[in-house]
């Protein structure tokens, strides 16, 4: 038996390897990803395109807009001289803020009288946003305390105030590559595994050749394991160079046991061949079965966690996050990167997804089986 | 270039298209699947945050500032605790994101008019999430420390926030537009760039090489039929997106259908193309998702964006044709724009149409190796 998986095994390489374009694609997807996940994915709020509409001009003013500046956040890159220029950089999306400073801005300070200010962000990305808004608060209510000191006009009720000491844990720089890269590893496993797998199997039977197998004496469970391991071959090597490249390269802290990643990548996997398996088993031809992969893969990962959390969904949702084989995985591999702990806190989720794994490969197999008779 | 050809090609192509009806529905299943993700499912606002209440003074004042962050919406305690280890078990488990630590000397240096201390710790590992935790955090501590002095001062500075386009800052807004463009380019992912690849794989290509249509015409022909899949779950999305998920659609209809039009010309050339240079259907389905789908997903600032990313990045998106495609849908429904502020998006679109379609005519070899 275990010479003809093996004899399978070696068909199934040199099957998906004799394209050389096929070679490239091992590589250059896992590469590609990564860096676009690594480089273009960052929800970071930085160098906010600004336009200062000043109509006071004078020292306060400009005082207020160089702290904006100075806190790295905006970036003033124009400064319109009319509301109509304004909305027409806004539309134009040339700018996502704007500061408007009204006349008498810097009488109104030295008189000690509250002194207006307008800031208009563009909402249509609601997250950077609600950040920038948030940011440029902070900033003019910096601006405002220190100048109340300077005129002393506050001299006469000492504020104090609760001094709040924030830290963030795991990662402290608040880099969100730090967060995108090990949960990258997850969906390119998942990606790739499940159309190796599934366009494979179906293309044997488009093309003719799944007959030719059937008379081989290879039975059900080799074939489908022959089927299996040189993609879960593929599931390791991308693993790896995903792993070293997010180590190596972007600088990601990986403080957990690395053995820990390995075995469970292995429980991961029977999840997302199983699934594959089964995909298998329902198309009929390839260009079913990538579509079925897609139908499956987008919300596998956009209900994972990946990059939206779970708890903000609804809750009925929630509760179809949970036979989503992706989301424990994530858990454990950003626990393992980040976070740095082990089997004591990670097993629940290693429990979960090993009876997941192994009810979709026996379900799946069980499916497989009678297919093929 | 003959039309009957071109007929005879689109018409075998609806054929094939219609035996297999399970990749047709799921080609209209996909967009609808889709917006109800980002509709419903998925939202970057964060609300309901679990937090772990550490209070050593146990006072009025510290279980008021805590009932503070409650109130604000934002926050929900799922634990009190006795202890920072528990704080660790908390957050290491992932069961809170933010642990508020109230030394046992709160409500006496609040009282005594010193600065009073609080201790907030926050998982970074999801820094957006992380980031807006921080700015509430200040905004609610900033507040209550106003109220509980019985000071109503007027700030020196009075800043007024206005958001435009998008009110109520709903992340739906701003997402579902652009999640046009994803759609069809993963329409075009999955479904042009197999059709060429399939009819090599199959041997039907021989077939089609010994008849007398040209290759302008049998590419014309190909993409005529999903064309038409593409352009109505165009309608479909657009349908939703408005009657089912409220996004407002202020720009013109007319307008709308011209540039999804040139976007799904270009977008489906070029899987003809991929199809065309990959011949087998394993490589030229992977070499789409690296192609069209992921740069549309990433790299069109349809979700993230393009300013906050690297210089190198942010040149390459410039080649995105989905980058262009998601500023006039953005312009068109949240803004309102009109033909003027959209010159440069239309250019550029029929420009790489046609240069794609070109590219793959060229490429396409009609003959037997």
């Amino acid at each position: 038996m275990l010479e003809r998986i093996k004899q399978m095994v070696i068909k199934e390489f040199i099957q998906v390897l004799r394209d050389k374009r096929m070679k490239a694609i091992v590589f250059v997807t896992p590469i590609m990803q990564l860096l676009l996940f690594g480089y273009a994915v960052t929800t970071d709020v930085n160098n906010i395109s600004t336009a200062l509409y000043d109509l006071d001009k004078s020292y306060e003013s400009r005082e207020l807009a160089r702290r904006l500046e100075a806190s790295g956040y905006f970036t003033i890159t124009s400064a319109p001289g009319s509301p109509e220029a304004v909305r027409e950089l806004l539309d134009r999306g040339k700018v996502i803020a704007a500061l408007q400073i009204n006349r008498g801005f810097s009488s109104d300070i030295k008189k000690g009288s509250t002194a207006e200010v307008q800031i208009i962000v563009d909402g249509t990305d609601s997250n950077t946003a609600t950040v920038a808004m948030d940011y440029a608060g902070r900033i003019i209510a910096q601006y405002a305390r220190e100048i109340g000191t300077q005129i002393g006009r506050q001299k006469s009720t000492p504020l104090a105030r609760i001094d709040v000491r924030t830290r963030a844990w795991y990662n402290p720089d608040l880099r969100s590559r730090n967060y995108n890269v090990p949960g990258v590893i997850a969906i390119i496993i998942m990606l790739t595994c499940l159309l190796l797998t599934s366009m494979a199997v179906v293309r044997e039977r488009e093309i003719g050749t799944m007959e030719q197998l059937m008379v081989t004496p290879l039975k059900p469970l080799e074939l489908m394991l022959g089927k299996t391991i040189p993609f879960a071959a593929i599931g390791f090597f991308d693993m790896f160079l995903v792993t070293a490249v997010g180590v190596f390269w972007f600088d990601i802290p990986i403080k957990g046991f690395l053995p820990l990643l390995v075995g469970s990548t292995a429980i991961y996997l029977l999840s997302v061949l199983g699934i594959g398996l089964f995909i298998s088993t329902i198309a009929k031809t390839q260009q079913q079965a990538l579509m079925a992969t897609f139908l499956f893969y987008l919300p596998a990962v956009l209900l994972s966690g990946f990059m939206f959390p779970i708890a903000n969904m609804p809750v009925l949702i929630q509760y179809m996050t949970y036979v989503n084989p992706l989301r424990y995985f994530l858990v454990i591999i950003r626990g393992v990167f980040l976070k740095g702990i082990g089997l004591d806190i990670l097993w629940p989720q290693m429990v979960t997804l090993f009876i997941l794994g192994a009810a979709v490969i026996i379900l799946s197999s069980l499916r497989f089986r009678k297919r093929l008779g | 270039m003959k039309l009957l050809r071109v007929k005879a090609v689109v018409k075998k192509e609806f054929i094939q298209i219609g035996r297999d009806p399970l990749s047709l529905a799921m080609a209209f299943l996909m967009p609808a699947l889709l917006l109800f993700l980002f509709g419903y499912a998925i939202t970057l606002d964060v609300n309901n945050l679990a937090t772990v209440v550490y209070d050593m003074d146990k006072s009025s004042a510290s279980r008021e500032l805590v009932a503070e962050f409650v109130e604000s919406g934002y926050f929900t305690v799922v634990g009190s605790v006795a202890g920072y280890r528990d704080i660790d078990d908390y957050l290491d488990s992932g069961s809170a994101q933010v642990g508020i630590v109230l030394f046992g000397d709160f409500s006496e240096d609040l009282h005594t008019g010193r600065d009073a201390h609080v201790q907030v710790v926050v998982d970074g590992s999801d820094s957006n999430t992380a980031t807006i935790a921080l700015g509430y955090i200040a905004a609610i501590t900033e507040r209550y420390s106003q109220r509980i002095k019985g000071i109503s001062i007027t700030p020196l500075i009075d800043s007024r926030a206005r958001v435009w386009y998008n009110a109520e800052l709903a992340s739906k807004n701003y997402i579902i537009p652009g999640l046009i463009a994803v759609i069809m380019a993963v329409i075009a992912a999955l479904l042009t760039s197999l059709t060429i690849a399939r009819e090599w794989e199959r041997g039907t290509m021989e077939q089609l090489i010994s008849t007398p249509v040209k290759t302008p015409e049998l590419i014309t022909g190909k993409l005529i039929p999903y064309f038409f899949i593409g352009f109505i779950d165009v309608v479909l999305s657009v349908l939703m997106a408005v009657f089912i998920f409220d996004v407002p659609l202020r720009g013109n209809l007319f307008l709308l259908a011209v540039f999804s039009s040139l976007f799904l010309f270009g977008g489906l050339s070029l899987g003809i193309l991929i199809s065309i240079a990959a011949k087998s259907q394993l490589v030229a389905s992977q070499i789409a998702m690296v192609a069209t789908f992921l740069p549309a997903f990433l790299l069109s600032g349809f979700m993230y964006t393009i300013s906050n990313m690297p210089k190198p990045i942010q040149v390459v998106t410039h080649i995105i044709p989905a980058r262009y495609f998601v500023t006039v849908l953005k312009g068109l429904f949240l803004k309102g724009v009109t033909l003027r502020f959209l010159t440069v998006e239309a250019l550029l679109l029929a420009v790489f149409g046609v240069a794609v379609f070109a590219l793959a005519n060229k490429k396409f070899k009609k003959r037997v190796v």
